[in-house]
């Protein structure tokens, strides 16, 4: 059958099972959408307002599905424009295919109209990039964009297409099978003997008196759940999660500590750093996560289990690093694992959580007129009873979720983790709703996140997406003014925002807009929010210089955070420790 | 604890990578991005083709007291074009580099002088010219560092060295050839 390079994209998208693209088109990638406009009834096409949010949005609906997530845009600034996305998507393993436009091959160097070296700018942020510049590549390219986006340490992968290749044609037969020579999804480190490292890793939980795992987002990755399961039900071993691990273990089991790092639970900190040994299970060490690496893990072994070799040693030395994937490696350690309840760890584990009650705001009596977030996500997950998909921005409001939202669903929180991209929320919950639309979806962000993202709302009403968002709105960027309150003297340089009257903006794209500022009212406009069918806009003004605690201080050790003091209300509650 | 990476595992400060990679557009530009990206130092880095045309081979050399030479290995891999990496450090191997030397010569005495030179570290003069005479000198780099030094005091006009290849002795290494898969192209290799 002979195709032009642009069918065979979207053959190729069918017969990877990516019907759905978030795009935007333009010069160098006409071909290809006129192409679509013969693949519309199997094909859906999300036109969104700025390619960025095509990025983000195609991220998010991996993580949400489980797929590889696509996003397409023309050559020169359509390309840059993706670069946060793509940076997003690698920083947290996402699987994503972004296939751009380029200008047509005899003109690739001469800086041409709209011509920008695409796959020299996205080198460092793609797991691997491509320009193809002959049609007969296109096809081997495209499967092989697919396989290595979504296999080993899954990832973005960039596909630069000339004008030229996506015009020609050739006679096309579907790719079933991809040849690299290269490539190799899983790649171990040399000499490593399996049995030894099992049995050395085995070892070290069977004679450890205060064990932890630190469970990442590879357990999701490789769908290790049960495994993990499995293991912490036979050696009695608290879990503590990443944030992207959030979800890996329901967090009403009784040994999920939940959210470790800067602004993880005082006691699931103190737990680590008590910890005799640390099992790190699909997760990297990131800076967050360990506080001061010199003070990390300094009296206790650390057991490494990770699909990319090149993280095992990179940040914490390993007594026993493993490479492999992570469902493998739990599945066949398990025999070796001896039964275990580490009763007397957990007990004092239990004393150091009651002190972490103590200081809950929620556990304080404040008046109905006082709005804090912790109320909005508390609020949000009971009227949810927690079954819901979230999709957060990034800064404070991400930080009190995982506190204040109590995870008992797999991937439930879509969230930024490792670059921290604010004006990902709301994007992510397009992405997130396309993924599960049977799925109640809330977008949550800070007045600061949404305002980079809002031109997303007229695509929300355009593919007539039933999303729910809450904007919490203190009229700051709030984790930067934290930041400028703990460590420059309160001078609050540039982070004071003006926002607009948000019910209008939503009533100006046609959406219903909600307001609440006491508790009271909150409680109102959420139930209002999840009665009305179609997308709401709901804000919520909540105390504007309320800080997030427990923190880990940069430079300090993941232990010495500073903390709320108990009931310390009505006298200012960032009082610091 | 904080991973000592200055502290590298063997005591060779110089360790030497052997890479295979794909011979093709733009893939000294990875290996290259990924060094600055990863903030790793390299000493040298010397490409070239090999016996088969879709391979081009990297030797590189990493200065093990500043940079942790298993995590360049382990880094490399991760590139989709890169066949093969070993480190042939502690392999018995023959490690070479050439250097071509431009030197002043100021008479006729001198130029026998430095031709005598040459003769004694069994390299060679390759170009010469009124006052000035080119030696080409193959071998390890304490070779190349000595010549050198012996032929500064005539005034050396011009330098270039191409860094260290490496080759182990014995069979050929053929172990990329055997990790050669073929994946299913809808596959979810886990």
């Amino acid at each position: 059958m002979k195709l032009t390079g642009a069918q065979i994209i979207w053959e190729t998208l069918l017969q990877q099972d990516a019907r759905l693209v978030f795009g935007y088109p333009g010069g160098a990638i006409l071909p290809t959408y006129d192409a679509l406009y013969d693949y519309q009834d199997r094909i859906r096409h999300v036109l969104v307002r700025h390619e960025e949010n095509a990025a983000l949005a195609a991220d998010a609906y991996a993580r949400a599905t489980g797929k590889v997530g696509v996003c397409m845009a023309t050559s020169g600034p359509g390309a840059t424009n993706l670069v946060t996305g793509l940076a997003n998507a690698m920083m947290d393993s996402s699987p994503v295919v972004a296939i751009t436009g380029q200008v047509a091959s005899h003109l690739v160097g001469t800086d041409a109209f709209q011509e920008t070296d695409v796959t020299g700018v996205t080198l460092p942020v793609t797991k691997h990039n491509y320009l193809v510049m002959d049609i007969e590549e296109l096809p081997e390219v495209l499967a092989e964009a697919f396989y290595v986006a979504r296999s080993g340490r899954p990832g973005p992968v960039l596909v630069d297409i000339c004008k030229d290749v996506q015009q020609k044609s050739m006679e096309y037969t579907p790719v079933t099978s991809v040849q690299m020579r290269g490539y190799r999804a899983v790649k171990p480190m040399h000499k490593q003997d399996m049995p030894a490292l099992l049995q050395s890793a085995a070892d070290l939980i069977n004679s450890a008196k205060r064990p932890v795992i630190l469970a990442g987002q590879g357990i999701k990755a490789g769908g290790a759940h049960g495994e993990l399961c499995e293991l912490i039900n036979k050696a009695g071993i608290p879990v503590a999660t990443t944030l992207l691990g959030i979800g890996v273990l329901s967090e009403d089991h009784p040994l999920n500590l939940r959210m470790m790092g800067m602004h993880g639970e005082a006691y699931v900190n103190m737990a680590i750093a008590k910890a005799d040994l640390l099992i790190a299970l699909g997760m990297r060490f990131d800076d967050r996560v360990t506080g001061n690496l010199a003070q990390y893990a300094k009296n206790s072994r650390v057991i490494h289990v990770d699909i990319d070799a090149a993280e095992i040693g990179k940040n914490v030395r390993a007594d026993v690093g493993i490479v492999g994937n992570v469902k493998q490696v739990l599945q066949e350690m398990m025999p070796l694992i001896s039964n275990s309840s580490h009763r007397d760890w957990l007990a004092a584990i239990n004393e150091w959580h009651e002190d972490t009650r103590s200081r809950d705001v929620l556990n304080q009596d404040l008046p109905d007129e006082m709005l804090l977030a912790p109320h909005v996500i508390r609020a949000i997950w009971e009227a949810t009873k927690g079954e819901c998909t979230i999709a957060t921005d990034v800064g404070q409001h991400q930080m009190w979720e995982t506190q204040y939202f109590q995870h008992i669903r797999n991937n439930q929180l879509l969230t930024s983790g490792g670059l921290g991209t604010m004006g990902f929320g709301l994007p992510a919950s397009i992405g997130a709703k396309l993924g599960r639309p049977d799925d109640e979806v809330w977008a949550v962000a800070g007045d600061g996140g949404f305002q980079m993202s809002i031109p997303e709302l007229a695509t929300i009403v355009q593919e007539k997406l039933n999303i729910k968002i809450a904007i919490v709105n203190n009229h700051f960027l709030g984790m930067v003014r934290q930041w400028q309150d703990l460590m420059h003297n309160k001078r609050y340089s540039q982070t004071q925002m003006w926002t607009p009257n948000f019910q209008k903006l939503a009533e100006a794209y046609g959406i219903l807009g909600l307001r609440a500022a006491s508790q009271t009212e909150m409680r109102r406009i959420i139930d209002q929010a999840r009665a009305h069918d179609g997308p709401v806009l709901c804000e919520f003004v909540v105390e504007p210089e309320m800080n997030v605690f427990p923190m880990v201080m940069p430079g300090k050790a993941l232990d010495e955070m500073a903390r709320r003091e108990p009931a310390a209300l009505g006298t200012g509650m960032d009082g610091v420790k | 604890m904080l991973v000592d990476h200055a502290a590298a595992r063997h005591n060779q400060q110089k360790h030497t990578l052997v890479a295979l990679v794909e011979n093709k557009p733009g893939v000294l530009n990875r290996v290259a991005s990924l060094f600055r990206r990863r903030n790793f130092n390299i000493d040298s880095l010397a490409v070239g083709t090999t016996d088969d045309p879709n391979v081009s081979r990297m030797t590189i050399v990493v200065d093990a007291s500043r940079t942790n030479a298993d995590l360049v290995e382990r880094n490399l891999y991760k590139l989709v074009n890169v066949i093969d990496v070993q480190d042939v450090t502690h392999l018995p191997s023959v490690v070479r580099e050439l250097a071509l030397i431009k030197v002043h010569v100021a008479s006729t005495i001198k130029r026998s002088e430095i031709k005598h030179v040459t003769d004694m570290f069994q390299s060679r003069v390759v170009d010469v010219n009124k006052d000035s005479l080119i030696v080409e000198v193959t071998g390890e780099e304490e070779k190349v560092d000595s010549i050198l030094s012996v032929l500064e005091e005539y005034g050396i006009m011009e330098v270039v060295r191409t860094g260290r290849i490496a080759m182990v002795r014995g069979a050929a290494r053929d172990a990329h050839e055997q990790d050669d898969m073929v994946f299913s192209g809808n596959g979810r290799a886990n």
